[in-house]
């Protein structure tokens, strides 16, 4: 069920990966203000936008499984906030290497986009005991989607709320002018950003092929007991 | 703060590189031993049905 198109994913995936990696060793400059230090920016802002788009994408489907009753999308929805945390765990420390290589400091508290973005990471901690500690799994996929909706609602939210905020110490990446980012760079950035996304389908779709293999196992033995 | 020079900068950009993969190949390896459990139970449930007939 979930493993179709599985294989061309897994190899479009691989591409793209070996891709981003040249594109980011072999082809984008070296920033004038930081240095080599700045690849880090390819691996870390594009694993960002890919796990807050998950969390979203989580609470999409929260909502599409109350909608339906159809449990599979509550699945679908643990899945998806399950790799986001995974990603937000590389986001934090990508972030915290970046930071003390540039600021001199492993972590800067008075900075809202470090901050806001622990914060979405911590309220997504909470889901896993929420989850966890229902054992109706009617009951279970309800409160977790409801969980997963306001929770995926926040993200935006609190987006545009650091965006709002004055105090700049981060670099803005996606603004209306592009970031400022030269050709090569925003093609690179691009391309990474194409890779995490590509990456994080491949890996959603796999855990659940084995979440599926191992539920349709479970009722087989059930119906030889 | 002025940039790193480029032996200094690696160092934190291969850590952070290396991260990444690390976090990527735990995953996969945590799946893939998943679905080696559910191949070795679909083997023994295969055994039980043959015992059966």
């Amino acid at each position: 069920m979930y493993s179709k198109g599985l294989k061309p994913l897994s190899s479009a995936t691989v591409v793209a990966v070996g891709a981003a990696f040249a594109l980011v060793f072999f082809y984008a400059p070296l920033d004038a203000d930081q240095g080599f230090v700045q690849k880090i920016f390819y691996v870390h802002v594009p694993m960002a936008i890919v796990a807050l788009g998950g969390f979203v994408a989580g609470g999409v489907m929260g909502v599409i499984n109350l909608r339906t009753r159809d449990p599979s999308w509550d699945l679908r929805s643990y899945v998806a906030i399950h790799l986001s945390i995974i990603l937000g765990v590389g986001v934090l420390i990508t972030g915290s290497i970046w930071a003390r290589a540039s600021w001199g400091h492993w972590w800067v508290w008075d900075e809202p986009v470090l901050v806001s973005f622990l914060v979405v990471f911590l309220l997504y901690c909470v889901y896993y005991p929420l989850r966890f500690s229902i054992e109706d799994p009617e009951r279970q996929a309800r409160v977790s989607s409801v969980f997963a909706i306001a929770a995926g609602a926040f993200v935006p939210l609190n987006f545009m709320a650091v965006r709002l905020a004055e105090a700049y110490t981060h670099p803005r990446v996606l603004s209306q002018t592009g970031g400022d980012l030269p050709g090569e760079m925003r093609l690179t950035f691009l391309v990474a950003l194409a890779a995490m996304t590509l990456l994080f389908i491949t890996l959603w779709k796999l855990e659940l092929t084995s979440k599926n293999a191992a539920a349709q196992l479970k009722r087989l033995r059930a119906k030889l007991a | 703060m002025p940039a790193l020079p480029l032996d200094e900068a690696g160092k934190y950009v291969a850590g952070a590189y290396v991260v990444f993969v690390a976090l990527i190949v735990i995953y996969v390896a945590i799946i893939a031993a998943k679905i080696a459990r559910i191949d070795r139970d679909l083997e023994d449930l295969n055994e039980l049905v043959k015992e059966r007939r």
